[in-house]
C-alpha cells in the first residue's frame, strides 16, 4: 500500500502541477515549460526502452522528428490537430516496426544497434537539410531544407481547427500527457509483459531458453518508445511553431541518451527530472552565450559516465539506504566485465 | 567513353574515401572491440591541426603527413589514459563515454575557433580526360589510402609488432601469461588508430575544408562500413567498402548524393540482417 502511495506521488504532483501552473506562472514561462514536457515524454520513451528492455537506441531522436514533421504536414493538411498528433505517433510506430524489424531479427548486439540508430538519424538529417527545392513538399507544406516548416498552427479543439487552444490549455494539456505517458509506462512495466522484458533485459539467453520470444518483445518495446518520441515530437511542434532537421541532428540525439543516463537506467522520475534540469540549464546557458552547450554536454556525459553510470536517482536512493560511512562506496563502479 | 572513365574514376574515388575514414576506426574496434564515437572528431582534430599549421607558414605536405597525426596521436593518447582506459571491457560505457568526448571536442573546437569553415586549397591541379578533368590531388588521394591499408596489412601479418598485437586481440589473458603486457599494446593501438584518423582528416581537409561539424558528415559512413566488414581486421572492412563504395558513387552519380547516403545505409542493414557478425563471417566464421 505505501508503495502504490509512493508510486502515485509523481503523476498526481504532475497533474496538480498542470492544473495550478496557469494561475502562477508567467505566459512566457508555460511555453517553456510546455516545450520542455514534450520533451520530457520523449526521454521517457528512450527511459523505457533502454532501462527496461536494455536496448541502446542512440537515435531515439529519429521518432522524435518524424512525429515533428508529421504533424507540422498533417496538421497544415488537414486542420485538425487532434488528428495530426495521432498520425505523428502512427508514423513513428510504423518506421520503428520497420527498423526494428531489420535490427532484432538479426540479433544485432547491443553496439551495432547503437550505430546503426544513430546512423539512421544523421541520414535523415542530411536528407532533411536538402529538401530546400520547392520541388520537396507535401500538400501546400514545402519541407524547406534547412529552415524547416515554420509558421506551425498550434493545438486546436478536437472536431474545431479554428478554435485555438490557449497558452494555459496547451500547457496543461501537455503536462497531463507527460502524467499519462508515465503512469501508462510505469502499468507496462509492471505487467506480465513488462516483466518479461525486464527479464530479457537481464539476460537474453536464459529468456529465451525459457521459451519467450524476444524479437517480439523487443519490437513491441521498441514500437511503444517510438509512439512516446512520436507524442513527444508533435507536442513540441505544436508548442514552439516550427521545426527544423535539427530535430535529426547529433545533439539533439545527445540530449536524450544524456538525460536518461543523468536521471538512472531503469527509473522513470529521474530522467523526467533530468531532463527539465538540463533544458532548463541550457536555455540559460544559450540565453548567456558564454560556454558552448556542446562543451557543457559532452564534459558532463563523461562525468556522469565515469563516476555515476547508475545516474543520479538509483544513486540518491542507494546513499539513502547506506550507513553513512559507507556512502561514498557506492560511486565505485559494480558493474561486471562483459 | 570519357564519360566511363570518369564513372570508374568516381567509384575507385568513393571506396578509396570509405577505406580511408574508417581505416583507422577499423584499428581501433577489430583489434581492441572499443567503439570509439570520436572518430569523427578525430578526423576533425586532423583537419584543423593541417589548416593551422599551413597558415602558420609551414609546408602543406610536412603539415599533413606529419604535423596532423602526430597532433591526433597526442590527443588519442590523452583521451585513452584518462577515459578508454578505465573502460575496458565495458563495450557500452565505452561507447558512451566517447561520444561524451565526441561532443567535448566539437564544443571545444567551435569555442576556439568558431562556427565556421576553414580550408587550404586543394594542391597538383588538374588532370584532363577528354572533356572531362579529374584532380590529381584525388589520385594521390587513392595512391595513399592504397599504401595505408596494404601497411597496414602487412604490418599486421609480417612484423613482430602485429604478431604481439594480434595475440593481445585473440586471447589477452593467454598472451599476458606469456608476458606481453596487453595494456600497453592497447594504449599503442588507439594511439595509432588516432594518427590513422588524424591523417585522414588532414588528407581530407584541402577537398572538403574544416569545420567543428565535419565529423558527423564522415562518421555514419565509417561506422557502417566497419561494422558492415565484422571480424577480420583488414580484409573485412576493406570488402565492405568495395561493396558499400559503388553504390554509393552510382547512386549519387546518377541520382542525388543524399540518396546515395542513405542506400549506403539501407545495403549495410540489409548486409547485417543476412551476416549479423559482418562479411567478413563468410571466411573467417561467426566470432
Amino acid at each position: 500500500m505505501v508503495r502504490q502511495v509512493k508510486q502515485a506521488f509523481f503523476p498526481v504532483a504532475l497533474v496538480l502541477f498542470a492544473a495550478l501552473g496557469p494561475f502562477i506562472l508567467e505566459p512566457f514561462d508555460l511555453v517553456n515549460l510546455s516545450a520542455f514536457s514534450a520533451m520530457a515524454i520523449a526521454a521517457l520513451g528512450l527511459a523505457f526502452v533502454w532501462g527496461t528492455l536494455g536496448i541502446l537506441n542512440l537515435g531515439h531522436c529519429t521518432f522524435f522528428g518524424l512525429g515533428a514533421y508529421a504533424y507540422a504536414i498533417a496538421v497544415s493538411n488537414l486542420g485538425d490537430s487532434t488528428l495530426a498528433a495521432l498520425i505523428g505517433i502512427a508514423l513513428a510506430v510504423a518506421f520503428s516496426l520497420v527498423l526494428g524489424y531489420f535490427l532484432f531479427f538479426s540479433r544485432l548486439g547491443d553496439v551495432y544497434l547503437g550505430v546503426i540508430t544513430l546512423c539512421v538519424t544523421l541520414i535523415f538529417y542530411s536528407f532533411m537539410t536538402s529538401t530546400a527545392d520547392p520541388s520537396f513538399h507535401i500538400g501546400p507544406v514545402p519541407l524547406g531544407g534547412f529552415n524547416g516548416i515554420t509558421a506551425v498552427p498550434s493545438l486546436n479543439m478536437p472536431g474545431d481547427p479554428q478554435a485555438f487552444l490557449s497558452t494555459e490549455a496547451t500547457f496543461s494539456i501537455c503536462l497531463l500527457s507527460l502524467a499519462g505517458a508515465y503512469v501508462l509506462l510505469s502499468l507496462l512495466r509492471s505487467s506480465d509483459a513488462g516483466r518479461i522484458m525486464t527479464a530479457i533485459r537481464e539476460s537474453e539467453l536464459r529468456s529465451e531458453l525459457l521459451g519467450y520470444d524476444i524479437r517480439f518483445y523487443k519490437l513491441v518495446g521498441f514500437a511503444v518508445s517510438a509512439a512516446m518520441a512520436g507524442l513527444g515530437g508533435a507536442l513540441y511542434t505544436a508548442v514552439m511553431g516550427y521545426v527544423s532537421p535539427n530535430v535529426f541532428d547529433l545533439s539533439q540525439a545527445s540530449q536524450f541518451v544524456l538525460w536518461v543516463i543523468a536521471g538512472g537506467l531503469g527509473a522513470f522520475v529521474g530522467p523526467v527530472v533530468a531532463s527539465f534540469g538540463f533544458q532548463l540549464l541550457s536555455s540559460q546557458l544559450g540565453a548567456n552565450q558564454v560556454f558552448n552547450t556542446e562543451l557543457i554536454f559532452g564534459a558532463t556525459i563523461i562525468l556522469f559516465v565515469m563516476l555515476a553510470p547508475q545516474g543520479l536517482q538509483p544513486m540518491l536512493l542507494g546513499l539513502s539506504s547506506l550507513k553513512f560511512p559507507h556512502r561514498f562506496g557506492i560511486l565505485r563502479r559494480k558493474e561486471k566485465p562483459a | 567513353m570519357d564519360n566511363l572513365v570518369i564513372l570508374c574514376f568516381a567509384v575507385i574515388n568513393s571506396i578509396a574515401l570509405l577505406a580511408l575514414i574508417s581505416l583507422g576506426l577499423a584499428v581501433i574496434f577489430g583489434m581492441m572491440r572499443v567503439i570509439n564515437f570520436a572518430h569523427g572528431e578525430f578526423i576533425m582534430l586532423g583537419g584543423y591541426a593541417t589548416v593551422i599549421a599551413n597558415h602558420c607558414g609551414l609546408n602543406l605536405w610536412l603539415s599533413m603527413l606529419v604535423v596532423a597525426p602526430m597532433f591526433v596521436a597526442l590527443i588519442g593518447a590523452v583521451a585513452e589514459r584518462l577515459i578508454v582506459r578505465r573502460l575496458y571491457g565495458h563495450l557500452v560505457t565505452t561507447m558512451l563515454a566517447t561520444w561524451g568526448l565526441s561532443l567535448f571536442l566539437i564544443g571545444a573546437v567551435t569555442a576556439i575557433f568558431g562556427n565556421t569553415t576553414m580550408g587550404v586549397s586543394a594542391p597538383l591541379g588538374n588532370i584532363p580526360i577528354g572533356a572531362y578533368s579529374i584532380g590529381a590531388y584525388q589520385l594521390f588521394l587513392i595512391g595513399i589510402t592504397a599504401l595505408l591499408v596494404v601497411s597496414a596489412l602487412l604490418a599486421l601479418h609480417w612484423t613482430k609488432y602485429g604478431l604481439i598485437a594480434r595475440a593481445a586481440m585473440q586471447n589477452s589473458e593467454m598472451a599476458a601469461t606469456l608476458g606481453i603486457n596487453c595494456d600497453r599494446v592497447y594504449a599503442a593501438t588507439f594511439i595509432i588508430g588516432a594518427a590513422i584518423s588524424g591523417l585522414a582528416g588532414a588528407l581530407l581537409a584541402p577537398i572538403s575544408g574544416v569545420l567543428p561539424h565535419m565529423g558527423a558528415a564522415y562518421v555514419a559512413r565509417a561506422f557502417v562500413t566497419v561494422i558492415s566488414g565484422g571480424g577480420a581486421l583488414i580484409t573485412g572492412f576493406l570488402s565492405a567498402a568495395t561493396i558499400l563504395g559503388p553504390v554509393e558513387a552510382l547512386l549519387s552519380y546518377f541520382a542525388t548524393p543524399v540518396l546515395g547516403q542513405a542506400s549506403l545505409l539501407l545495403l549495410a542493414v540489409i548486409i547485417l540482417r543476412l551476416f549479423p557478425t559482418g562479411v567478413s563471417s563468410l571466411w573467417i566464421g561467426g566470432r
